[in-house]
Formats: structure tokens, sequence, C-alpha cells
């Protein structure tokens, strides 16, 4: 079955009424009925439309969505999946939500940068995606600041890395605990940085959050050694980070080599970093249709599996959400993300395994 | 059903090896071409089809609260049994071959659809999407052929229960959806005692769920929301509608398999059968019906049935549109592309029923190879698209 929205709680007396008028509507059920007046009033798939779209640079897009019934709110630094209908096919994408929440007119945001065989993003920076109904997924993601706030943040973003920190600044400002934050954020020129005016702005009016911006493009990247000198005291805060999975690995090191690796929280969506895991690749064999793919060490079993023809479930194809699992029968696997090796006999995401040496998979 | 020597020699077994595999091939680009193409407009046109059964289903119950005066029972009536025919047809059918699965849609899926009728899902799906659809017309595998209640093929050895077939195939036609939902039971493995006796029971359950969810529904709920004193009348509406539905379906799909054109094979006929034989097996085991576009949609597209065999998992919206490539191969290979009015395939078929019931019987005369017809013949559909 293909990847499914977030279920809506209904209370118990609504659930009731609604099973007792299923007696009217079998094998259907009122949301189906409901779905003509507005889709957003479904009942057992989270939806949302999309209202506008603006643009924060040349090539990153805020997208603003209204959610559909009963929509659950979520904390600044959380993401959330999100369904979008593209040519007839549901696409489903993960995105930190750069809105804090809620926002006044009930809507909630995501940034998205363009890529360049990206569907989703190439699409949202299209003309069509305004107005369009999308599925929402659950709220997920452990990337939030504690209650009660830190009393010294620090705050290290690279690139579109920023949505998620984004959201938690909006929500610091709006709660008015901009007390002492140091935010440290990279990108390539300052024209081309997502939120460079909004983060300028709040800068100037707080004196509590000092923002220092690093052009990539004429001062380099930020190496974890820098940090003495760019914030001396980086030791006592409590330091959110989100950026490429490369940036995330060298300040894990720096922050574990100091002894305060509880002090560091990251958030990575680049869940393609191979990070030099070596995986051999080989011949897949679908059980199910017999059909036979060869996979080199960087391709995922479901990749090479639908460039053979074979018919294979897929979901969020970032190894989300479990709907491309099958059972490895024979052979091992190794998952491109971490490298970590899992044996036949266990049920395995064909979108982010790589065989290891000949495999059977019972799809 | 007890098999005799094949009456009648099938056009594959003319073609070379090599000749079937180049046929196969071409059958493989048309579908290649339409699955590349799938996008937006499909999407649209099968929402558009679920929003519009669902629409009908709303007036059709809104107009029969008034069901104790004639005329809003006569209208009533006969839109929800247009509601119930492209819920059946064009929609159920459709989606739980998997036809629209390509948009991952979980709500627009095989895996979760579910459908107004007696047959549960997981059980048609079984033996239509994969018993029939595989073993299309071949004698003693395709349950489908006659149901294994009736004699339609000469080739069936003849009993005296056929003698009452004539009767009961009317019957069949009123309940049609019964019928289909105990034919999934596999009667035969019933009756031989080789079916498991667990799963029987499991879709016996599944069967009764279903007949419970239906009659709650048009026959307690909503002819008690038309009052005590429609009660009746919209009981009998809704009775009436699951009639016109099931005798919809059972004349199309009748004709589907059992006009005069149609080959059966036997076993030793299609054993070793390359993807290029498949293909040639499901061009000569099928039956079009000619029709204008509004009869195409209500029929589930199962009029264009021959491109259904051929490809039982491409959206129905794009059968019309291949139908004149398919025809092209028949024309360049010389072979049949069956098809004909209503009247004609159904009237052939309930001869072969009538014919059939008694002993003996020979296959009828097949058409010849595929012919476009001249200019002045092809008469305009009742609506252009």
């Amino acid at each position: 079955m293909p990847e499914q929205g977030a279920r809506v709680q209904m209370p118990r007396m609504a659930a009731l009424v609604l099973r007792g008028l299923e007696y009217f509507t079998w094998p259907l059920n009122l949301d189906d009925y409901l779905e003509l007046i507005s889709p957003l009033w479904s009942t057992k798939e989270l939806r949302g439309r999309i209202e506008r779209i603006h643009a924060e640079t040349d090539d990153a897009v805020t997208v603003y969505i209204t959610p559909g019934f009963r929509w659950r709110g979520h904390r600044p630094g959380q993401y959330l999946r999100i369904g979008f209908d593209i040519q007839g096919k549901r696409q489903w994408r993960a995105y930190s939500l750069s809105s804090d929440s809620p926002r006044p007119d009930g809507q909630i945001t995501v940034t998205v940068k363009r890529t360049e065989d990206g569907v989703v993003s190439r699409w949202l920076h299209g003309p069509q995606a305004t107005g369009s109904i999308v599925t929402l997924g659950d709220v997920e993601g452990e990337f939030v600041l504690p209650d009660p706030v830190p009393a010294k943040l620090l705050f290290l973003t690279a690139g579109s890395g920023i949505t998620p920190v984004m959201a938690m600044v909006r929500g610091l400002e709006r709660r008015r605990h901009l007390d002492d934050i140091v935010h440290i954020h990279s990108a390539r020129t300052r024209e081309g940085a997502i939120f460079a005016g909004e983060l300028g702005r709040i800068d100037a009016s707080h004196p509590g959050y000092s923002l220092i911006f690093r052009a990539t493009a004429e001062q380099g990247r930020l190496v974890p050694a820098d940090l003495d000198a760019v914030c001396p005291d980086w030791r006592e805060r409590e330091a959110y980070a989100c950026g490429p999975g490369g940036m995330l690995d060298a300040l894990g090191e720096h922050y574990t080599a100091a002894g305060l690796g509880d002090r560091l929280h990251v958030e990575s969506f680049e869940h393609f970093v191979l990070g030099g895991i070596e995986v051999r690749g080989g011949t897949i064999t679908f059980a199910a249709s017999g059909i036979a793919a060869d996979c080199d060490g960087t391709t995922p079993i479901l990749v090479a599996g639908e460039a053979a023809g074979a018919k294979l479930p897929f979901g969020c194809r970032m190894g989300i959400c479990h709907t491309c699992t099958g059972t490895l029968t024979a052979g091992s696997v190794r998952d491109l993300r971490t490298g970590d090796l899992t044996h036949a006999g266990t049920e395995i995401r064909t979108c982010v395994n790589c065989p290891d040496g000949p495999v059977t998979v019972a799809l | 059903m007890p098999q005799t020597e094949a009456l009648i020699e099938n056009p594959i077994a003319r073609f070379s090896e090599e000749e079937i595999e180049q046929i196969g091939r071409e059958f493989d680009a048309i579908h290649d071409e339409v699955f590349a193409d799938l996008g937006d407009k499909d999407a649209t046109y099968i929402r558009t089809m679920i929003a519009l059964h669902r629409q009908l289903a709303l007036l059709s119950r809104a107009i029969l609260l008034g069901s104790r005066y004639k005329p809003a029972w006569l209208l009533g009536t006969s839109v929800l049994g247009i509601a119930k025919i492209l819920e059946n047809m064009e929609i159920g059918h459709n989606v739980l071959h998997g036809q629209w699965d390509w948009m991952q849609d979980p709500r627009i899926n095989s895996a979760t659809w579910d459908w107004d009728t007696a047959s549960p899902s997981d059980a048609w799906k079984h033996s239509h999407n994969y018993v029939h659809h595989t073993f299309t017309n071949i004698r003693g595998k395709d349950k489908d052929l006659g149901y294994e209640i009736m004699r339609i093929d000469p080739h069936q050895k003849w009993h005296p229960v056929y003698l009452l077939q004539p009767l009961y195939n009317l019957i069949l036609a009123g309940f049609f959806e019964w019928g289909v939902a105990v034919h999934d039971l596999d009667v035969e493995a019933v009756r031989e005692g080789t079916k498991d006796m667990d799963e029987l029971r499991r879709q016996l359950r599944g069967i009764g769920h279903k007949a419970w969810r239906q009659v709650a529904k048009d026959y307690i709920a909503f002819p008690a929301l038309s009052g005590p004193r429609g009660f009746k009348a919209t009981l009998a509406a809704n009775f009436t509608a699951n009639i016109i539905r099931n005798v919809w379906s059972y004349a199309i799909i009748f004709c589907g398999h059992f006009p005069d054109q149609t080959y059966t094979f036997s076993e030793e006929e299609t054993e070793n059968e390359t993807r290029g034989g498949f293909y040639l097996r499901q061009l000569l085991g099928a039956a079009n019906i000619d029709g204008s576009p509004i009869f195409h949609v209500l029929s589930g597209n199962l009029s264009y049935q021959v491109e259904h065999h051929l490809y039982p998992d491409m959206p129905s919206s794009r059968y019309g549109q291949i139908a004149p490539k398919v025809k092209d191969i028949c024309e360049r290979y010389g072979l049949p592309y069956n098809t004909g009015p209503f009247s004609k395939q159904f009237g052939s078929v309930q001869r072969t029923i009538l014919r059939l019931a008694f002993p003996g019987g020979k296959p009828a005369a097949k058409p010849g190879p595929y012919v476009p017809p001249a200019d002045e013949e092809i008469i305009r559909p009742l609506i252009a698209v």
C-alpha cells in the first residue's frame, strides 16, 4: 500500500456518529462525500492547501499551506511529511517547518530550495503548485528546544539548514526569549541566503540575539576549530545545528572531543551522504516477479529494481515511511546512510539499502 | 469441466515463434508508450469519475426521499441505477485491477478499495485478476468460461443439468453480483472437496458481511429515512436499482468472452506460451462492443474488452485511445479484431446459451483478418469527444 497521510484524531462522540453514518455510505464513508465540498474536511487523512508561494531567493521558495481539519500544531524545529500530487502521482517529501506555530492566519510554511533534478522542488517553483491540495503526514522530529529554554543558546546553520532554526528564532522572538543567543549562519553569498532580511531585522532589533553571517564564497567554510574565535563561550551554550552531513559530522566529533557531546543537537536532511561507506553492490532477485537487477554500490535496491522493470512499492524514498519494505530472504544489505549491515530474514527498506553481494528480496 | 478434443484450430498455430515474439514486442510498445505518458490528465479523469458517482448517488438518494410519488420513484431509481453502474464498472472493477495504483494515492488503490457489490474485494481480485486474466479462455483453467455452471463452449461436455441453463441464465442476470460472489469461492473445488475449509469459512464470512451491509444500507437505512409512508417505495427503488446494475453488468461481461467471434484454447495449445503468445490468446479470446463514449464509460470501458485483456492494468480511459493501434497490428498480421454492435454481440451470446443447453454444437464461424471499414461505413458516435 502506498504511503498515507496522518490520521485525523476525532473526538469520541464524533467518531461514533461517523461510524453510524457509514450504514448509509458503505462501502464509502462520510469523508468521501465531504470531500466533494472541501478536500480539507477529510477525517481520514490530513490534507492541506497550498495558498501561496513566496520566492525567498532565486532558488528557494516558502510554501504557505493551510492545514486541514483538526491540525494539531507543531513545535519549532520539527519536520512534516508532505505528499504532493505531481503529474498524477503522489510524491512524498519531508521538510522542516519554517513557520513558528501558530501563524495568525492558521497557515504553516515550509521553505524549499530548488535542486537540479528534484521533482518536487522544481514543481514548487513552477506555476501549478499554488492552489493545489497536498496530503500531510505526521509532524515528526526531536530537533526542538526544551522547555524552559536554555539560558545561553548557539545556533549553527548552513544553507537551507536554516529552516528549522528559523522556526525556532521566530518562536523565541514571539515569546520574547531572545535573551542570549549567538547564531552563526553560513551561506554561499549574502544575497543568496534564505531569510537574510528577516534575520538581519531580528539581529538589529534584539540586543540578545547576535547573528554572525559567513559568506562561504569569500570566507570559506566554517570549521569547528573556528568556534573559539567566532564564539569564545561556545562550551557554555546549548548548541542546535542543521546543515549538510559533513558539517554535522565535524561538529559532532569536535563536541565529543571536548566532552560536550550532549550539548549538541543536530538535524540533517541529507540522508544520502555516504560518508565513505564501502558497499559492494550485487545482483538483486525480486522473488515475486523473478526480475533480476544489477546494482552498483551506490544505488538503492528500489532504484535498481525500478530500472530493471520491477514494480515495487515506494513512499518517501528517504528511509522514513516504511512503505517500501520487503523481507530480505537471502544475502546481506547495507544501509547507504549509516553503513549498517542487515542480514537475510529481516524486513528492509529498499529505498535506503544497497546489496552487499547477491541478494533476494520477497517483493 | 470435462474437455473434449479441439473442434477448431486457432490462428496462433500459423505463426512462427519469431513472428509471435515480434507481435509481442509491438504490443509491449503500446503499453510502454501509454505508461510513460500517464499524468495529471489521467488522475483528473478518475477523480472526476469518482466525484460524479458520489454526486449521482447523493442526488438519487435525495430524490428517493420522496419515493412515494411516482415520478420521483422513477427518476431516483434510474439515477441510483446509473450511479451503481458507474461505481461497479468504470470505478470499482478498474481500481481493483490496479489501473490507478501508479498514482500512489492510498485512497484510489487496489489494496484498499472496496465496492458496493456482494464480492469481497480480496476474493474477487484472486479469481478475476489472477485466475481469469492469466488463464483467459483456457478450457479447464479459466473458471470464468461459463462460470462453472454454464455450457458456453461446445468443447464442454454436455450434462442434463444444462437443460436448465436458459432458466438460471435469467436468474443470474438479475442477481449477477451474488453469482460472482459465489463463483469467487471456486464452486468446483468446493464440490470436489479440494477447497481449504478455513479459507472457505473466511470467504463466506466476507460475503456475509457484505450482504449485511448492502441490506442495512439499501433495505433498512435509506428506506427508514423516507419515513413510514415512503419505506416500502424506497426499498423497492433500491432493489430495482440493484437489479438494473446486475443486469447491465451481466450483459456487458457476458459480451466480453462469449460472443461467436472468440476462440477458446486447450491446455496443450498454451503450453510454454511466451509473452507474444499471451497477447495473441487475449486478442482472440475477447470481444469488444461498439458504442458511443457514454456507452464505453457505463460499461467500465469493458466494451474495449480486447484492449482490457491485453493490458488489464492500464487505466481504462486509455483503451479507446490505443484501439486504433491494436487494430493496426491486427491488420498487418492478418489477425481478427473481435467487435460488433451490442445487439449482435449480446444476441450471439444468448443464442449460444440456448443452443448449448442441448447436446452437441459446433464452434461458430470465426471472423477473418481485420479489415478497416470503408470511409462511408464509419458511423459518427452519438457524442464526439
